[in-house]
């Protein structure tokens, strides 16, 4: 009789070519994605190597970081400009497919791939960037490498990787309403700390977990690397299936029958054991907000600013204490008096359809508040265009949002949109860490929901709470 | 790509007091946008060591006189956490860093620095703290790295030997072309394509 096995060992003797006591395996990698960031130099490397890429069938690319979400095609700034031409050329160079600025299909990376149906159940997936945990919502092994390894894996489709310890993070009970996928995975986090998965790959399982949509899946996937897993990963199931079918990628007729019925073979095996477990209980959630600078420094919506003296370690109180000096926040503060400047909605963690349809249920019928900026960005090109169709687009602007198009945007500001010094932000990225969103900016993690009612009411509000206007889509 | 070999290092040593230190923080965003793997020293910690309008902030201990010329950073747990940036270890090897010590260390970071020879190494809380005294105590304060031995000494008694698995040992002693390793298995990599053909193909 076969052991028992949990999904991670599944998909990993799966793509196994090569063991040796001592030595990393050598894994086969089924997908790369590329970004115009951390490209350019394994891209260099081939050439000065004088290498190909090995499947640039399995390989695609799109620009993210760097592109302007207004008026994209004037790029002011000259090296981002040569960063984007430089992926432009290099695709060209060795044959890769680049869903460009021209392309319907162009927009945050870990949005495109899913979207385009490239995100399978049970591959193996790689991306210079650490949110390629995001694609574990399919259950696909996928996580980010750095520049050296997207090298490694344009010249052989291979990695070299030592196997991780395995997790079981359970989230038990049902959400309430008003609460999201965002709240859970910033709950874990702010109960078990930014390195509590370091080493290990998590496995999200549960009550909680099985009602979620793709989108709330990968909404948790994506912050797994906040939590300092090298991936994390949701079993595939009926709501994974029909996400997938008739998606461009994605197999058809007999092919995609056969695929189904392997993909329902990828879940852990009953009586399989993780190296670890551990629970979070989803009944008694409520809103989060973050409070600090490390998206664990977070707290409910109904707490108030914590005090660093009341935190177990010296380095803790510290970390507090520093955090509240760069917010500007005093302890004892009720989170819902933190009063904000501007509004950020999208990035890979929440730039999805249904995060804007959430945010504009709650902006639908109100306007922002005065003195806020706020500003929507869908993930991608499609998920801008289904928007606009829905009319979202609509509620945004009487709402008086600004709408945008796709790309990174002030999830890290790398592009025109950033923070100004001292300015304090709700947004529905994924990192508040100092200056992630522009120099001495100040970075609150919420979900899409919660973030629009801080831009109608320029404070953070208890989104439970929240009287949606007649005829609002439902959150 | 070829690595230079590492066997053993003394050099300076530079503490950086925080928890939690992101890639963001070590390599702010705006500098990512060079297309080349040099040239990225300058821009290390760039918004601790540098004031808005670009003022040296005298508070921050890689601009303290005491520590310029170091070669070996001291930090404390979940160094380089965040991002997969590798534009951080690139930044850390340019600035003059070889061999980076903290409790922890985030996993894309820690494989980042293998890749480019730098030696991060993990001890207990309790080591780091007592690497942070003697650095603050002793002005010039160096550290010695055997990577041969797996040992730490210092001119005033410390001895600790440290953990590092074997491979990543192997590799950064011998500087080794870990895709050139790859490649040789080429065979193997074709045999596994052909027999999974199928699955690879794509629709569109």
């Amino acid at each position: 009789m076969a052991s028992k096995k949990t999904l991670y060992e599944k998909i990993w003797e799966q793509h196994a070519i090569h063991e040796e006591s001592g030595k990393p395996s050598v894994i086969y990698i089924d997908l790369q994605l590329v970004h115009e960031v951390t490209s350019p130099q394994a891209f260099e490397g081939l050439r000065l190597a004088g290498r190909k890429v090995r499947r640039p069938d399995l390989t695609f690319a799109t620009m993210d970081h760097n592109v302007p979400t207004q008026d994209r095609f004037n790029i002011t700034d000259p090296i981002s400009k040569q960063q984007i031409e430089t992926l432009e050329q290099n695709c060209r160079d060795f044959g890769v497919k680049c869903f460009d600025l021209n392309s319907a299909d162009q927009g945050v990376v870990h949005v495109m791939g899913p979207e385009l149906g490239l995100t399978h159940p049970g591959k193996t997936i790689v991306c210079g960037d650490s949110h390629t945990s995001t694609h574990g919502a399919f259950g696909a092994l996928a996580f980010g490498i750095g520049t050296s390894e997207v090298e490694h894996v344009l010249a052989t489709q291979c990695l070299q990787q030592g196997k991780s310890k395995t997790m079981e993070v359970r989230i038990n009970g049902k959400l309430k309403p008003g609460l999201t996928a965002k709240d859970i995975i910033l709950g874990v986090i702010a109960q078990y700390g930014t390195d509590f998965a370091t080493g290990y790959v998590i496995e999200y399982t549960g009550e909680a977990i099985r009602n979620l949509s793709m989108e709330e899946r990968m909404t948790v996937c994506n912050m797994s690397i906040e939590a300092g897993a090298r991936a994390g990963l949701i079993a595939p199931d009926e709501t994974t299936f029909s996400y997938l079918k008739g998606r461009e990628y994605c197999p058809q007729g007999e092919a995609w029958d056969k695929a189904v019925a392997r993909w329902k073979e990828l879940r852990t095996d009953e009586g399989a054991e993780y190296d670890t477990v551990v629970e979070f209980d989803a009944d008694s959630l409520v809103p989060q907000v973050t409070w600090g600078t490390s998206p664990g420094m977070g707290t409910d919506i109904t707490a108030v600013v914590p005090t660093p003296s009341e935190f177990p370690t010296e380095n803790q109180r510290k970390a507090a204490e520093k955090a509240l000096e760069y917010m500007d926040l005093k302890p004892g503060t009720k989170m819902s008096d933190i009063k904000i400047d501007r509004v950020f909605i999208g990035s890979c963690t929440n730039g999805r359809i249904e995060d804007l349809r959430a945010a504009a249920a709650v902006a639908k019928g109100y306007k922002v508040a005065e003195g806020v900026q706020a500003m929507v960005v869908p993930g991608s090109g499609r998920v801008k265009i289904q928007a606009e169709k829905e009319g979202l687009d609509q509620i945004f602007v009487e709402a008086g949002f600004e709408w945008r198009d796709a790309g990174c945007s002030m999830c890290l500001a790398m592009n025109p949109d950033f923070l100004l010094p001292g300015e304090r932000c709700a947004s529905t990225s994924n990192r508040n860490f100092e200056g992630r969103q522009g120099r001495d900016g100040r970075t609150h993690l919420v979900s899409p929901a919660m973030a629009a009612a801080a831009a109608v009411r320029g404070k953070f509000t208890d989104v439970r709470d929240w009287e949606f206007k007649q005829d609002a889509v439902t959150v | 790509m070829q690595m230079e070999a590492f066997v053993q290092h003394t050099g300076k040593v530079a503490p950086v007091d925080r928890v939690n230190v992101d890639t963001d923080a070590i390599i702010p965003k705006q500098f990512l946008k060079r297309i080349e793997r040099t040239g990225f020293g300058q821009f290390l910690f760039y918004e601790w060591r540098f004031s808005q309008n670009g003022d040296v902030n005298p508070n921050f201990s890689l601009n303290q006189e005491r520590y310029q010329g170091s070669s070996v950073l001291i930090s404390r747990a979940n160094f380089g956490c965040g991002s997969s940036r590798e534009h951080a270890p690139w930044a850390i090897l340019d600035y003059g860093f070889k061999v980076v010590i903290a409790p922890s260390f985030a996993d894309i970071f820690y494989n980042n620095c293998f890749k480019n020879g730098i030696l991060p190494i993990k001890l207990s809380e309790e080591q780091v703290e007592e690497l942070f005294q003697r650095t603050e105590k002793h002005e010039g304060y160096e550290l010695s790295v055997d990577l041969e031995a797996k040992k730490l000494t210092d001119a005033h008694g410390l001895d600790i030997s440290f953990d590092l698995d074997e491979h990543r040992r192997q590799f950064l002693l011998q500087g080794l072309d870990d895709i050139g390793l790859t490649l040789k298995l080429g065979d193997q990599i074709t045999a596994y394509e052909q027999q999974h053909q199928a699955r690879l193909a794509h629709q569109a």
